[in-house]
């Protein structure tokens, strides 16, 4: 549909009309920003915080040894994986042309591009992932990421991204979650329902 | 013309609630709770207020330069593949969603949390037009499918008990009668929602924040209902009022820092999201900007603050009135002191008891993350209703008198004389008898024998 | 220096003892106070109403009472805020008299705080005592830090009524709660008001409290209401009263 342009005129009018004395655009002073001694072990303290769980490990290879141990991974039917050195996929996404046949996904590995301390979030690049549903419908979910890829905080997470690319891309802390029942907090609401965080040194 | 709204009147909406000794507590101790949270999460960052400082600063800029960043916005969100809608008022933002659904046959669709579109009143125009609406964040399902709508613009389903969840689950999903486990339940609306988001043709979704350099979107969600909701199908609608906006993309971190910190207490959501045009060439994305009263009140230097809101609730967690109240009691989209704000702006007639629903602790504007005054907009509102002339006679004319009597002091010290002497000699029941409300449930102060004035008077003069 | 007693009205007609500890303690740090006569009330119940007009020559009238004094101390935070902060529009920006007083008007324990700098005090309260922050004295005249703010700041009714030999605090859960007072607020939405008041006194009773303390009486008198009317256990007090070692009555 294509947008009518008589309201986004008076809109910009009503806008326009209406001169506001415009302050200058602050930055924040880098200086005042929190900084941490060991940022790796304050994003293991964030992360475990918001229900997620790290396993550090030398290669990525010896995730699936890990994983192996959850029964939830040991028993899974469809595991999906853009890190075929860390977990082999059982799923070719290549095949999948429609999301929805994802719906039955059990595990989903997804690759990190950096970790936050200050939240214990990982920034996901949309473009590491065949289908953005991924890591969303998926049952459970894994993300790998190296060790030395970490920010202290927000800001520099931003200044760390840069300039977008067109599509998407998302930070994740924890699995889903919801306290909309009487404020308890379940884990799993429509998202994974888990969240393992693989460091590789 | 738009239909007159009703006239809420906060202390008979609040009524029933903050009486019942079993929910206004219990509502009470939930929201404290969440506040609570949010005062650890404070206590983690040495640099709060500096953010505080920063995040009122950005959208102080943004606001007054708005017509320049929309501009922009729009631009390099089309160069995206993005269509970008504007929609004067809610009429016309519910007219252009029904519209794209129209083009695409839609008959369900699913939907993520979004104020604006409560706000506008889609899901009841939309159904109105045949079309399926599935709210698929929990809290705002279990007020769907009761009928209501949410209390709380981060905690819809805040004033609702579990067993209470327990019952409309047992009869619209199928859960076991008599069972109130939130884990239990949680579980059978995961299942329930997952063949909604199968089946949705079209995702709807608010938006947290909007950049304006890269024309991009931000959603934050903790269960990922947004980004299940809009990753299966082809179209994505994004609804959101133009106050939106940030200018760039590093803005962010100050405002992904303090949303969710202040909302629920989280050091940032589950889910933060930013979407940068369409899917894939064959999906769409379509972001609708919606004015509704919102130029209106950039006009205003008294209340353009209200603007800056990034809707996390943190000021209804705080507001001691709301905690005891619920929010159903404003009668509004938004409830809470920001509600109470916005609403008059819309209409001050039906909203003119909500500025005076307020004991003016100013709890909300210390805990407001991007600054804004809101116990000082609140009295500004009440000058503006006396203004008006929207204020009961009763009232006027009550602070009339004490106005008069107040610059006349010789007739100070007779009517309290009269009043202290009354207070002494007249029986209590006639003192504190049923018209008088301070005595409903409160002692009158004991009248002493004499005023500070003759005190003095005996004693130092 | 000379320095001026401003009573606000309703502690003038219901709780002189009140005014009357104000006055003892002032005189017993050695200040010279008088007490200018015709005065009444701030204005801050028009205000607060949104009645401007009805405001305007109450203020006004304020301000020419007081304009001739170098301070003037009130032992009330709420009506404080209303003459330091909310005086502006019924006055000229440059009209010296309202500057002089609008910046001169002080709450008792600000004044012993800042400008009289007491270090010691000579009463004694043998108590177990809780404070009750006034809203407006925290978050309006800032004589402390609020549970919200990040903003470090000392609490100067604190400082003060701990100089007071033998007192005994207690704190309650929640440091700052709003009474529920609110001025008219209390008769305009009495339901909420009065749960928001047994709320509060329900906390300072649980920790242990004997004597729930306010700088600001007009929170006092809404929650002695209460106590009275429950016959809960606990009593009120003003500082003032307490750092003159009152008897608990």
């Amino acid at each position: 549909m294509k947008p009518s342009t008589s309201s986004r005129r008076g809109v910009l009018d009503r806008l326009n009309s209406q001169s506001v004395d415009v302050p200058p655009l602050p930055d924040p002073d880098a200086s005042k920003l929190i900084q941490f001694d060991d940022p790796f072990e304050r994003f293991k303290e964030s992360l475990a915080l918001v229900g997620g769980e790290v396993h550090e490990i030398e290669h990525p290879s010896q995730a699936t040894s890990i994983l192996n141990r959850i029964e939830a991974f040991s028993s899974a039917q469809r595991v999906a994986s853009v890190l075929p050195a860390a977990v082999k996929s059982t799923v070719d996404l290549a095949m999948v042309d429609d999301p929805h046949s994802l719906a039955s996904l059990d595990w989903m590995v997804a690759s990190g591009e950096f970790m936050i301390a200050e939240n214990g979030a990982i920034w996901v690049d949309g473009s590491t992932l065949p289908h953005r549903v991924l890591i969303f419908i998926a049952q459970f979910l894994a993300i790998v990421v190296p060790r030395d890829a970490i920010v202290h905080n927000m800001h520099e997470a931003y200044d760390r991204i840069g300039a977008p690319k067109p599509g998407f891309g998302v930070f994740v802390s924890g699995p889903s979650k919801t306290a909309d029942i009487e404020q308890s907090l379940v884990l799993g609401a429509h998202g994974c329902r888990k969240l393992q965080v693989f460091v590789t040194s | 013309m738009s239909i007159p709204l009703p006239i809420v009147d906060h202390p008979t909406a609040a009524r029933k609630f903050v009486t019942d000794d079993q929910r206004s507590p219990w509502h009470d101790q939930a929201l404290w709770f969440v506040r609570s949270k949010r005062d650890k999460q404070a206590d983690t960052l040495p640099e709060w207020e500096y953010l505080r400082s920063m995040a009122s600063a950005i959208k102080t800029h943004t606001i007054a330069n708005l017509g320049n960043y929309l501009q922009e916005f729009e631009k390099n969100a089309t160069a995206q593949g993005a269509v970008v809608h504007w929609a004067a008022d809610a009429a016309e933002h519910n007219r252009i969603v029904l519209q794209i659904l129209k083009e695409h046959q839609t008959l369900r669709i699913v939907k993520s949390k979004s104020m604006l579109t409560e706000e506008c009143g889609l899901n009841h125009f939309l159904e109105d037009s045949g079309i399926e609406v599935v709210d698929t964040d929990l809290g705002e399902r279990i007020v769907q499918l009761r009928g209501e709508t949410p209390s709380h613009i981060v905690l819809p389903a805040i004033h609702i008990k579990k067993e209470e969840v327990g019952e409309t689950f047992h009869e619209h999903l199928g859960t076991d009668k008599g069972a109130s486990d939130p884990k239990y339940l949680t579980e059978a609306a995961r299942g329930h929602l997952r063949g909604k988001f199968l089946s949705g043709e079209v995702g709807v979704t608010g938006v947290n924040f909007a950049i304006a350099e890269t024309g991009g979107l931000v959603v934050c969600t903790n269960e990922g209902n947004a980004d299940l909701g809009v990753s299966l199908p082809r179209v994505h609608i994004a609804c959101m009022g133009i106050e939106k906006l940030v200018p760039r993309f590093r803005d962010l971190a100050v405002f992904t820092r303090l949303l969710a910190r202040s909302a629920t207490g989280q050091p940032i959501t589950s889910y933060t999201s930013h979407f940068h045009g369409p899917r894939d060439p064959e999906s769409e994305l379509h972001i609708v900007l919606v004015d509704n009263g919102r130029t209106r009140l950039r006009d205003s230097p008294e209340f353009r603050h209200a603007l800056h809101c990034i809707r996390c609730g943190a000021c209804m967690n705080t507001c001691p009135v709301y905690r005891r109240s619920g929010g159903h009691s404003y009668g509004a989209t938004v409830p809470g002191p920001i509600g109470s704000v916005l609403s008059p702006t819309r209409d001050p007639k039906s909203y003119k008891s909500l500025p005076y629903a307020c004991s003016l602790c100013g709890s909300c504007t210390d805990v407001c993350p991007v600054k804004i005054p809101l116990h000082h907009q609140l009295l500004a509102w009440r000058k503006e209703l006396v203004g008006k002339g929207l204020l009961p006679w009763s009232k006027t004319f009550s602070m009339k008198a004490a106005s008069f009597m107040f610059q006349r002091p010789r007739l100070f010290t007779f009517v309290g004389k009269v009043g202290r002497t009354s207070l002494r000699l007249l029986p209590h029941w006639l003192t504190h008898n049923p018209m008088n409300t301070w005595a409903k449930t409160r002692e009158l102060p004991e009248p002493p024998k004499e005023t500070f004035t003759q005190w003095h008077k005996r004693n130092r003069t | 220096m000379s320095v001026a007693l401003f009573v606000p009205c309703y502690i003038d007609q219901f709780y002189p003892d009140v005014a009357v500890a104000t006055l003892e303690l002032l005189e017993s740090l050695g200040v010279d106070v008088e007490f200018p006569s015709g005065q009444t009330c701030c204005g801050q119940p028009m205000a607060n109403t949104g009645c401007n007009a009805e405001t305007a020559p109450v203020a006004r009238r304020f301000v020419e009472i007081f304009a001739d004094y170098d301070a003037v101390v009130c032992p009330s935070g709420s009506c404080t805020a209303m003459v330091r902060h909310h005086y502006a529009e019924y006055f000229a920006a440059d009209d010296a008299a309202f500057q002089h007083v609008s910046t001169r008007t002080f709450e008792l324990c600000e004044y012993l705080h800042d400008e009289l700098k007491v270090e010691q005090m000579h009463t004694s309260f043998p108590h177990k005592v809780s404070l009750h922050q006034s809203c407006h004295g925290l978050r309006e005249l800032r004589l402390g830090q609020s549970s919200e703010s990040r903003v470090v700041r000392e609490n100067k009714v604190k400082n003060v009524v701990s100089l007071v030999n033998d007192i005994q605090w207690i704190t309650p859960e929640r440091s700052d709660e709003c009474c529920g007072f609110g001025g008219t607020f209390a008769v305009n939405e009495p339901e909420v008001s009065t749960e928001m008041g047994r709320a509060r006194i329900a906390d300072h009773i649980n920790v242990g409290s004997e004597v729930l303390a306010s700088a600001d009486m007009s929170c006092l008198m809404h929650l002695q209401g209460l106590i009275r009317r429950e016959k809960s256990p606990i009593k009120v007090m003003h500082v003032a009263q307490i750092m003159m070692g009152r008897p608990i009555h």
